[in-house]
């Protein structure tokens, strides 16, 4: 078997086929962001600690600057761009996440904000959400992201609100 | 912070992998979960000149659980392994420890094997390998070869497999009868590197009394290694037994270094407090099985 460069991917991101031709150390988040022009997808610390880059593997959030973009190939992606749906008449419905940080006025900066919404989008979609949501639950669900505005408080109180509009 | 250029492969079978893997020589590295290479490799701390990744061989995702212990496959990630029951039943630090992984996201992609090859100090299940007594199974072109913790660990990020040779699984042993178990660990923010953590298993008679402890830290020390703790609290009814004693001689034992995070007292103190905290609900557990 031979050794690459640079490859061809095909992929499925947000629903629609795409194909990029990538050296092989592209990491994912550059690839969505520089390759497929899907600048939702925020790159902080690009070593696994700040949860910005978040988005959905086969439904499963990961780190996107923790893998490379040759990796997805023949797999689907979820990014931001990917959670709100088409209302059928030109306009857009938010995912009740969005909506619920919309309402709790859970961003600032925003720079946090899209890795927050994928992991708090398939946290809730994972989980029974008839079942009471405890602190603890929430905490270990967005443990895992930074936010240096601090906002953690109106954070957490938009995973209750969103948990609620999605029993 | 974006990783040198390198070759990449992502053969279909072991086989094909250990073909490159010779072919390539030195500078080849396998890549499975990746949650610790690609940072590496981000931060130019490492820079192989060709990765191989293992992702494609099948087979490598299974998790065995028997009477005697459980393999884990090099494709097994974290979060498969924390909620792989009959897993748990035979051997319940490997639950608890997975559950001590990074976060979320990262144990969704971060394997076991790869944790265990990558042989961190600060890595829960080089620990929990070491406290098991447990070993790796490596493929190699001249054959299949299988390696205790005690012989695998020789420093951090550093063990004894050279060559072309590929981590395929590891085998953690079950539990003794009568006994119980506890992981904890003190992080900054929870999932995030360990300041200091462990598990302990503890061991009674058929009276209820203590026969055996045994505890592994994490971040304490440069390999992972088990102490014996018994002696603080052996033949103690279990309910009642000095674990304080015996988080004392742990603190003893133990020889930390200071880094950024804390200093050496600081990691002794919490090999202290844990050990006696971890030590008290183990017992229960032990008790509690014998009820």
């Amino acid at each position: 078997m031979s050794t690459d460069t640079e490859r061809t991917i095909t992929l499925t991101v947000n629903g629609v086929p795409r194909e990029a031709t990538v050296p092989v150390r592209r990491l994912l988040s550059d690839a969505l962001r520089h390759d497929l022009g899907l600048t939702g997808t925020h790159v902080g610390c690009e070593h696994g600690v700040c949860g910005a880059c978040t988005v959905l593997v086969d439904g499963d959030p990961v780190r996107s600057c923790l893998m490379l973009a040759v990796q997805v190939h023949g797999h689907e992606v979820t990014t931001v761009e990917g959670l709100a749906h088409s209302d059928h008449q030109g306009g857009q419905v938010l995912h009740p996440v969005q909506e619920a940080f919309r309402e709790c006025h859970a961003l600032q900066c925003g720079f946090c904000t899209p890795g927050f919404l994928m992991t708090i989008a398939a946290g809730l979609e994972a989980r029974d959400n008839s079942a009471e949501l405890t602190e603890e639950e929430v905490d270990d669900m967005v443990g895992g992201n930074l936010c240096r505005c601090t906002g953690y408080a109106n954070i957490k109180k938009a995973v209750h609100h969103a948990a609620e509009a999605m029993k | 912070m974006k990783p040198a250029p390198f070759r990449y492969a992502d053969p279909g079978t072991l086989d094909e992998v250990l073909t490159v893997l010779s072919s390539e020589g030195e500078g080849a590295k396998v890549l499975a979960g990746g949650q610790s290479l690609l940072p590496l490799l981000s931060m130019r701390l490492a820079a192989p000149a060709t990765l191989v990744d293992i992702n494609r061989v099948p087979g490598l995702d299974t998790v065995e659980a028997t009477g005697d212990g459980v393999t884990v496959g090099a494709l097994v990630r974290h979060n498969a392994l924390l909620h792989d029951d009959a897993a748990a039943r035979v051997q319940p630090l490997l639950a608890r420890a997975t559950a001590n992984v990074a976060h979320p996201a990262i144990r969704n992609r971060g394997t076991t094997v790869g944790s265990i090859a990558h042989a961190d100090p600060s890595g829960e299940m080089t620990s929990v390998l070491a406290l098991t007594d447990g070993s790796v199974t490596v493929a190699t072109p001249s054959g299949v070869e299988t390696i205790g913790w005690r012989d695998l660990f020789v420093g951090p990020l550093e063990t004894s497999i050279h060559g072309p040779a590929v981590v395929t699984s590891a085998y953690f042993p079950a539990l003794p009868a009568r006994s119980g178990t506890a992981f904890a660990e003190a992080a900054r923010r929870k999932g995030d590197y360990a300041v200091c953590g462990g598990g302990v298993v503890v061991t009674l008679d058929a009276d209820g009394r203590v026969a055996a402890v045994r505890a592994a830290y994490i971040s304490v020390g440069l390999t992972p290694e088990v102490h014996d703790l018994t002696d603080a609290v052996v033949g103690q009814p279990a309910d009642s037994a000095d674990w304080a004693a015996a988080g004392e001689l742990a603190r003893t034992l133990v020889d930390p270094d200071t880094d950024l995070h804390a200093s050496a007292d600081y990691r002794r103190l919490l090999v202290g407090v844990l050990t006696e905290r971890t030590l008290a609900e183990a017992a229960a557990e032990a008790l509690g099985g014998m009820a």
